[in-house]
């Protein structure tokens, strides 16, 4: 996280060191707002039943399904996943459970 | 030596707008500040301003509209009235809130209802709240010379607010009277170049403006916010002092006619106030010891140094050109006399008049009543009524 990232976003930051109107100087910075607390429903990724089609990624609408460079799926960024299920429902090999958040 | 000329106040107002050569000027006509739109824009239509005219189909746009110019990293500028300044709303907070320091020439009518053109200051009080600077003008040559001064202080880095510059419709912005231009390079040069920190259009460096702001960071940046208008006085005071230098023409955060050994003042705002002058004359060639303080800059109020300047009267007398309809007095009463509570000054008797509502005429004989009502107060000490209405048939 760059300086001017946390200026923008730390808990702490004082009304002296905040930014002027809430201009947001450190674009592209929507990863450092983490969406997984809203979540109530869980996918977890089941990566022996898992055949890599990828069906999954381009359906999710937080980018949270994490693809490394060789474009295998290794897992799911629950910082930011919403929990919508959408990955589980579109999964055919039922790779992916739909659990309640505990 | 300025330019002598005769003008109303809208065109004043207007060649104030065209000396200072906006990048955006956005407006939607209404009475009385139509004319600021119609005269600037046949300066756009004639060339001599590098402005942008933006005729959009309201006020909600034309603040809108504003806004994204200024963010933008431009110079933007608009008019309007009672109603027109009524549909901003939401943007006026947005503009002061985004700290972008946008000026409006507010000439003040009545807010409908029941529908009127004339003037009070119903609306402009009803913005006081929103955040921005509000300067208050007694004639044309103080609505010419706070436009010109507008900017300086919006713009000062320790302030970045937006400023309402307000006059009374009709009575200034119709009336033709004498005023002093400053030429038009002189202008150019005191007004500078408006040089953001940060905007939309600075490719190097992107920001965004007017995010999602909840529980963990919007406190912060309005108490940012309270902190910009706490300092725009000390800048306020410091432009009037350049201006001074430029022109002669010294203004302050409110102004003090004949109050060195007056025993009881009026405090009144904008045009009355010249009235006020007027019966104030009379009074002392009577040899009564009477004052007026006419606050120019109600937003920031000045707090302490209005109940300093309160404390040495035996009476007070604060005519409101609006109600609160709060059921104890109006906008200015309610804040003076706060002011003097937390000053700790309870020496003076201070009373509140509603005057002059939807345009009712202020002529020498109303102002009589109220000097006459305050010299009684001041001989018995004693006060039976604290919020009056002047001028209203009973």
């Amino acid at each position: 996280m760059s300086k001017k990232e946390l200026r923008d976003v730390r808990p702490d930051v004082t009304w002296k060191d905040i930014t002027p109107g809430g201009a947001i100087d450190s674009p592209g910075n929507a990863h450092l707002f983490r969406t997984g607390d809203w979540r109530s429903m869980k996918p977890v990724w089941n990566s022996e039943k898992c055949k890599q089609c990828l069906l999954c990624n381009p359906v999710c609408p937080d980018s949270s399904i994490l693809v490394n460079e060789e474009s295998k799926m290794t897992g799911i960024d629950y910082d930011h996943c919403k929990g919508c299920g959408i990955c589980a429902k579109v999964c055919p090999f039922k790779a992916i459970d739909f659990v309640e958040e505990v | 030596m300025g330019i002598r000329e005769r003008l109303s106040g809208n065109e004043a107002t207007a060649i104030a707008m065209k000396q200072i050569n906006p990048d955006v000027v956005a407006a939607f006509p209404i009475t009385p500040s139509t004319e600021i739109p119609q005269y600037f824009s046949s300066f756009v239509a004639d060339g001599v301003v590098d402005t942008e005219f933006i005729a959009v189909e309201s006020e909600h746009s034309a603040m809108s509209a504003c806004i994204g110019a200024q963010a933008a990293g431009g110079r933007a500028m608009t008019a309007t009235s009672a109603n027109g300044l009524a549909y901003m709303w939401e943007a006026l907070y947005i503009a002061a809130s985004s700290r972008l320091p946008i000026v409006l020439a507010a000439v003040n009518r009545a807010l409908s209802g029941p529908i009127n053109i004339h003037n009070d200051h119903s609306d402009t009080m009803g913005a006081r709240d929103s955040g921005w600077i509000q300067i208050y003008s007694e004639n044309n040559q103080e609505a010419y010379d706070n436009m010109l001064m507008a900017h300086r202080i919006g713009e000062h880095p320790d302030v970045m607010l937006p400023v309402m510059v307000c006059q009374d419709g009709f009575i200034t912005s119709h009336a033709i009277e004498n005023i002093e231009l400053v030429e038009d390079e002189k202008v150019k040069a005191f007004v500078g170049e408006y040089k953001p920190a940060q905007y939309l259009l600075d490719r190097e460096n992107p920001i965004s403006v007017g995010p999602l702001d909840l529980q963990m960071h919007y406190f912060e940046h309005k108490r940012q916010q309270a902190q910009a208008m706490a300092n725009a006085k000390k800048v306020i005071l410091e432009v009037a002092e350049e201006f001074y230098k430029l022109t002669g023409r010294k203004y302050g955060l409110f102004e003090e006619y004949k109050t060195d050994d007056a025993d009881v003042a009026i405090v009144v705002m904008n045009s009355t106030a010249g009235t006020v002058k007027y019966v104030v004359d009379q009074y002392r060639a009577k040899g009564l010891k009477v004052g007026l303080i006419k606050p120019r800059v109600f937003r920031p109020f000045p707090v302490d140094e209005l109940a300093e300047a309160l404390s040495k009267f035996k009476a007070v007398a604060v005519l409101d050109k609006a109600d609160s309809f709060n059921a104890a007095g109006g906008p200015l009463f309610t804040e003076i006399t706060s002011a003097l509570f937390t000053k700790g000054i309870f020496g003076p008797k201070v009373i509140n008049y509603i005057f002059g509502l939807g345009g009712r005429d202020v002529k020498a004989d109303d102002i009589q009543v109220a000097y006459d009502k305050l010299l009684e107060i001041a001989s018995t000490g004693k006060v039976d009524s604290v919020y009056n209405y002047l001028g209203v048939r009973e």
